[in-house]
């Protein structure tokens, strides 16, 4: 239960014009089981204001994030190859308003975790009994010298999906046959382990159907990778030698970029390709930074029964952001996670003992049109983190090529399933 | 592809530079059971050395905690123009060379 005077929170939301469509009738405050802000409204903050909505209608759910439209990363790859609309990629907030959650289309500026509040650009401040954090991922970019805002636009990154997936998808439309598309990828952890080289296999498909004198040079800071022998047996199968992989071993670390001249610095040679897609190392989001949330690795450590942050009271940290151990960074853990999240807060604001979660995360990878694998895992708390625990299954990787068709197909009714259940 | 080395082809004299290797190795540590139980010999690089123009600048003894794939990175100072060779070896008579050349102005 709330213990939080409802005047201070009133007093603090009269202050602007905008705050009056904030406030609520004292009588629906009075029956309030508690007041939880959720900030980023990503698959795993949706699918957690939501899940606290449906579990307790009188909770007060609030979701911040500063887009009006979502747009989804799964399948972004699609939309980069010229396989997609990204229409079919961006969902509104709208069923969550009429779910009773409130919604904020603004900036979350800063996070008080003595006053519990949270402020939005304008100045207006929520508070909350529990905050839930659900920032996704921002870029390192310390880590990688020469790459900022302005050097995206040249060498984009699309790795968080909306106006940099179209830029890339122009960049390829633009370039002439015979041209060179590098990638390059960070170690891990990062957003999406497989998603890089699902990217590298669908630019290799628009390449060998658009402009097949052209190849994909892949830059890796790994030498191995999620679903290896499944992709590179897809590459050989699909695209020949199309794709030229230089693993951590081979000097295919970045550890640089200049943009004006669009080259690629790794530690033993220069690259100059004509489309450069830069994908850097990444941390927790920025709201995380901000909330003191994220510790020295730059992720947040969390419990992983209730995901309360380590570091900072009160407050959940959910999604890509959070030291999750062996669960993979995905919109499926993400969303398994802001389910689990809500059901403990739930739980805990009501004085139960919340119970210990067992969450599932799959993840599909499409690498042509009608060309698909996937993995699944099943993850349960274990000391900090999550460890992977029986039941998880990845396809084989010799197999007929039904099966291949039917998990493309299947990955397609994963998506409409899960932005379903979030957004629809 | 045996080693991979980066050496600034230019340099000014006095200037402090880096040199980058990295040579392809297993580095077995010895310590190992195959499936049945039988000890994987170990196999590992136990040296390495680079000379520039024939004098000995830099050394390094390698042990078997050391990773696969032996990364070194070390600094000297440019001095004349010339050659850095680089030798690796090891367990089984392993050796393996490589050369790199620098313009010094």
């Amino acid at each position: 239960m709330s213990t939080r005077p409802v005047t201070r929170r009133n007093a603090v939301l009269g202050i602007t014009a905008a705050a009056a469509t904030l406030a609520r009738p004292s009588i629906s405050r009075a029956r309030s089981a508690g007041l939880v802000v959720v900030v980023g409204g990503g698959f795993g903050g949706a699918a957690c204001a939501r899940a606290l909505k449906r579990a307790n209608a009188s909770l007060d759910v609030t979701l911040i994030d500063a887009n009006r439209v979502f747009t989804a990363c799964p399948f972004s790859n699609e939309v980069i190859a010229g396989l997609r609309d990204i229409q079919l990629q961006q969902f509104s907030y709208d069923k969550l308003a009429a779910d009773g959650v409130f919604v904020v289309s603004e900036t979350a500026t800063r996070i008080d975790p003595q006053q519990q509040s949270v402020t939005v650009e304008d100045s207006t401040s929520f508070f909350y009994d529990r905050l839930v954090l659900s920032p996704g991922i921002d870029f390192h970019v310390e880590a990688l010298p020469g790459y900022d805002d302005a050097a995206s636009e040249k060498m984009p990154h699309a790795w968080k999906a909306g106006a940099q997936t179209l830029l890339l998808r122009r960049q390829l439309e633009a370039m002439d046959d015979g041209g060179t598309v590098a990638i390059a990828i960070p170690a891990n952890p990062s957003r999406c382990p497989p998603a890089p080289y699902e990217r590298a296999s669908l630019i290799a498909h628009y390449l060998k159907t658009k402009k097949p004198r052209s190849k994909v040079l892949v830059l890796d800071a790994k030498d191995n990778f999620s679903q290896q022998r499944l992709f590179e047996k897809a590459w050989k199968e699909l695209y020949g030698d199309m794709i030229e992989r230089i693993a951590l071993s081979q000097g295919g670390r970045v550890t640089s970029v200049d943009a004006p001249t669009k080259t690629i610095v790794t530690e033993f040679g220069n690259y100059t390709p004509d489309v450069a897609n830069v994908i850097p190392p990444q941390r927790a989001g920025h709201l995380a930074q901000i909330a003191g949330a994220a510790d020295a690795t730059g992720w947040c450590p969390i419990d992983p029964v209730t995901f309360e942050s380590k570091l900072a009271p009160n407050i959940h940290v959910i999604g890509d952001a959070c030291l999750g151990g062996g669960i993979p960074k995905s919109a499926s853990a993400a969303s398994a996670q802001g389910k689990a999240c809500a059901a403990a807060i739930v739980s805990l604001l009501a004085g139960r003992a919340p119970e210990a979660p067992r969450l599932t995360g799959v993840c599909y990878t499409t690498v042509a049109p009608g060309y698909g694998f996937s993995l699944a895992g099943n993850y349960r708390p274990r000391g900090d983190i999550f460890a992977e625990v029986e039941g998880g299954a990845t396809s084989p990787v010799d197999a007929p090529r039904e099966l291949r068709a039917r998990e493309a197909t299947e990955a397609e009714r994963w998506f409409q399933t899960i932005t379903a259940d979030t957004f629809g | 592809m045996a080693a991979l080395i980066n050496v600034p082809a230019k340099a000014r004299r006095g200037d402090v530079i880096e040199i980058r290797t990295l040579t392809s190795h297993i580095m077995e540590t010895g310590f190992r059971h195959t499936a049945d139980g039988r000890l994987v010999p170990r196999d590992i690089i136990t040296s390495f050395t680079c000379r520039y123009n024939g004098t000995e600048i830099f050394r390094a003894d390698l042990f078997p905690a050391i990773a696969a794939n032996p990364y070194l990175s070390f600094f000297t100072v440019a001095k004349e123009s010339g050659k850095f060779e680089f030798e690796w070896t090891g367990d089984n008579g392993y050796s393996s060379t490589a050369s790199a050349s620098i313009t010094v102005e």
